[in-house]
């Protein structure tokens, strides 16, 4: 590594700027040539250059030498976005050596070229802010990031089939993981699922010995059941509160017999049954599904007599015996636990057809979300795989309705993306196991995806109907004797340009996926952001998709957008190893952003330390001085905007640095 | 030692006003980086200065800004419980209610002093605020410190 340099004060600052067109996405709208002439004039630059790519390999290359052959000690790279390149050109700066943190970023890219349309007066600004970045750069200091340990351990929220990849991945590479389901039960929606697209094999059959993986892994830590509660703690750092619901069942204890279930007072289950989507029956002691994992029955308390009453005869737990594995008594418990890095998992959830009224959802027995269908035509599912009316006869005609919550100004913009796949594969279920006609109502029909368009092209083969439109409305008012009886489906066909009346027997409507209820609870909680429709936002869409804001969190799967399985199993994948090279490297850096005290101008009032959310300030009774433990400091900068005389800098954003910020974008006269 | 250049800031339609606007890393910056990748379209009158936090803008800053020379000053954190911080956007929201009795005091219209929450996702948020904000100050015209005011700039002996 080459020796840093760090001028003195007498030595001079020498600076260069250096212009990036990036293609025509800058050069297209600011005068990169009048920029880098107006730069060459300012005080204490060098050198100025424009050049097409400055993120190229010759580009940096440019830098290097020029700061060899130039004796630079300052940079400025205007460009794009420093969160995009600052760590590019600041390795480029270490490269030819000087300390990194003598570089200065100008964003002209996100916040001139590609927002303005003047290019006159984007031009000006961007003089303005690269004359504000030479003033600044003059004032900095070397720095140096701080290395902290990472705690091998890792985390996993949400036991679907991303969380779960994701945790066998970090397991068989030997990492220690917590896995944490809010559910009794791991397996997310993919449990739901009877087969998958395109190729039909059987959900159950690639999804359950992976869960059985998960539960007898050595390096798992399984916790259903249970919720984070609280996150506290920094990259490679965290500390984490863990909340385990009561089960009312001792896990360690339950065998998952199931003897418990058939001795429970009512004889035939009595309560809709969430795993079935209310489609059967459950007791109030149940197992959510029968490949549950962990095999341990939940009891649930609204529905219990006991809890209910007090005064049920307890057969439950005389049918369970010396097991003693009923608990009636316990609580809800905590669990404090220490990682370093944390991959949310989180999943989605299914678009509420009930907000789109004119569908009849909820008021005509036979309209079914497509996820009940999913359950109906499941062997494991309520009616045992028989795809069946409320009254228990056969359909002879199916609609599908595409779109139900997707595309739709008035409820969800974004295409969901899994839904003309799951449609298509249901479309082919039904006609495979009741050969009913089916209609399928779609706006486009989007394949996308390997062996997908193939799909497409088999269903058209076997007879599947597909009606280009989207359906204004689903009665059962009937114009005609062939519709009696029936739900109409009415819909304007657009490629025949006129509208069309269908009477079918049941509807599926292929509802859209959308975030969590709680997804803008769970991010505030781990500290990441969310995009506007309320899906986690990744620090790039392109080049760090499972990668967020806040170092040492990653996303994975569907929390993230709508995804089908196989894309939530490689983002599972890549947010498992971008999770082991912070493992793997041991140390973090830390950016020196942190806060300190001049200390013979501290006059000891006290006032920064109620302003730091971390408790970084402590005061220093001895000395009647404040002090500001490094460790704890985040460097949000808080404590110097309120110090009354001063006296706390922020390294890389002092006072100063700033000032000279501001009066350099001024500074135009 | 009030230097505020004069020149450009006649008042008419050529007043183009200059707005200094403090971004937070973590929200606002973020959101002005997703207006310009959504080709978002807006005025080009401010120049932001990123800082980590909304928290870090000290009100010197503020009165600097307005001392040198701008006609506005644009403050975006992240949204009231979203702060990266925990609650540096809180901070920032005491100093600003102060901060604006003040500039009311000495004569600057409220309008050219603004607080936004604009969270990562909010990239259109960035480019109403700006737009709305320099129409504003537009037809306020040029900040006028009026003298007494600069009288008060001198440094007092003591």
């Amino acid at each position: 590594m080459p020796e840093i340099q760090t001028p003195s004060g007498s030595d001079a600052v020498r600076i260069g700027v250096y212009v990036c067109h990036c293609g025509t996405n800058i050069a297209g709208t600011v005068d990169v040539k009048a920029l880098t002439e107006y730069a060459a004039g300012l005080r204490d630059v060098v050198v100025a250059r424009e050049y097409k790519y400055m993120c190229s390999d010759p580009g940096q290359g440019l830098v290097e030498k020029d700061i060899a052959g130039h004796q630079l000690n300052r940079v400025v790279v205007a460009s794009c976005s420093p969160l995009l390149h600052e760590p590019t050109f600041r390795r480029a700066i270490t490269r030819a050596g000087i300390n990194a943190f003598f570089l200065q970023m100008v964003n002209i890219r996100e916040h001139v070229s590609w927002v303005h349309l003047d290019k006159q007066k984007a031009t000006e600004k961007t003089k303005d802010l690269v004359r504000a970045a030479v003033r600044r750069v003059a004032l900095h200091k070397p720095l140096q990031k701080r290395k902290v340990p990472i705690n091998p351990n890792a985390l996993v929220v949400g036991g679907g089939i991303s969380g779960i990849h994701a945790a066998l991945t970090l397991a068989e590479a030997g990492k220690q993981v917590y896995l944490i389901e809010r559910e009794p039960t791991i397996g997310g929606h993919m449990a739901m699922f009877d087969k998958t697209f395109p190729t039909l094999d059987c959900a159950a059959c690639i999804l359950t010995p992976k869960m059985t993986t998960v539960v007898s892994h050595p390096n798992i830590k399984l916790w259903t059941y249970s919720e984070v509660v609280q996150v506290d703690g920094y990259v490679g750092n965290y500390k984490v509160k863990v909340k385990h619901k009561p089960r009312y069942i001792n896990e360690e204890l339950c065998i998952g017999c199931q003897e418990c279930i058939t001795a429970c007072l009512y004889k035939e289950g009595k309560f809709p049954d969430e795993f079935n989507l209310g489609l059967s029956k459950r007791k109030p002691v149940y197992l959510p599904f029968p490949q549950a994992v962990p095999q341990k029955v939940v009891i649930d308390p609204e529905t219990c007599i006991e809890f209910k009453t007090g005064k049920c005869k307890k057969t439950c737990i005389e049918a369970c015996g010396e097991r003693l594995a009923i608990d009636l008594k316990q609580k809800e418990s905590f669990e404090e636990i220490e990682v370093g890095t944390i991959i949310l998992a989180t999943g989605f959830k299914t678009f509420d057809p009930a907000r789109n009224p004119h569908y009849g959802y909820g008021r005509y027995p036979n309209v079914y979300t497509s996820l009940e269908m999913e359950r109906l035509v499941n062997a494991a599912g309520p009616t045992a795989g028989e795809i069946v009316l409320r009254d228990g006869k056969r359909p002879k005609s199916v609609g599908i309705i595409h779109c139900v919550g997707s595309r739709d100004v008035n409820t969800n913009r974004w295409c969901s993306k899994v839904c003309c796949m799951y449609s298509l594969k249901l479309a082919h279920l039904i006609k495979e196991r009741t050969g009913a006609e089916v209609f399928n109502f779609y706006i486009d029909m989007r394949t996308p995806g390997k062996g997908y368009e193939e799909f497409y092209d088999r269903l058209l083969d076997e007879g599947v109907h597909f009606i280009r439109g989207r359906v204004a409305e689903i009665s059962d008012w009937a114009v005609h004797p062939s519709e009696e009886g029936k739900l109409v489906i009415r819909a304007e066909d657009t490629l025949a340009a006129f509208v069309r009346r269908i009477p079918v027997d049941m509807v599926v409507l292929s509802v859209g996926l959308e975030p969590q209820a709680d997804a803008q609870e769970v991010r505030r909680m781990f500290n990441i952001s969310c995009s506007t429709e309320g899906w986690f936002l990744e620090r790039h869409p392109k080049l760090a998709p499972v990668s967020t804001f806040t170092e040492g969190v990653y996303i994975a799967g569907a929390c993230q957008g709508p995804k089908d399985i196989p894309e939530s199993v490689a983002q599972a994948g890549a947010a498992a190893a971008e999770a082991m090279v912070l493992i793997d490297s041991q140390f973090v850096e830390l950016e020196p952003y942190t806060a300190f005290v001049m200390e013979e101008e501290c006059s000891g009032c006290k006032s920064c330390i109620p302003l730091c959310p971390y408790h970084a300030i402590s005061y220093l009774a001895d000395k009647k001085k404040a002090s500001i433990n490094e460790v704890l400091c985040k460097g949000c900068g808080t404590c110097v905007a309120g110090c009354p005389s001063g006296t706390i800098q922020q390294n890389f954003f002092e006072d100063q640095e700033i000032f000279e910020e501001i009066e350099g974008v001024l500074a135009y006269a | 030692m009030l230097n505020r250049p004069t020149t450009e800031k006649l008042p008419g339609q050529d007043f183009e006003p200059r707005i200094v606007a403090f971004f937070c890393n973590w929200c606002t910056y973020l959101a002005a980086d997703l207006a310009g990748t959504s080709r978002m379209k807006y005025a080009p009158n401010a120049r932001v200065v990123r800082v980590m936090c909304s928290g870090r803008v000290d009100p010197q800053f503020v009165l600097d800004a307005f001392a040198r020379g701008a006609d506005g000053v644009l403050i975006g954190g992240c949204h009231p419980g979203d702060c990266h911080y925990q609650e540096g956007n809180y901070k920032m929201l005491r100093r600003f209610r102060l901060l604006k009795r003040m500039l009311h005091e000495m004569g600057i219209e409220d309008e050219r002093f603004r607080l936004e929450w604009i969270s990562a996702a909010e990239g259109d948020r960035v480019r109403t605020v700006i737009n709305d904000m320099v129409e504003r100050i537009r037809a306020l015209g040029p900040l006028d410190l009026s003298p007494q005011q600069e009288v008060f700039a001198e440094e007092v002996p003591v």
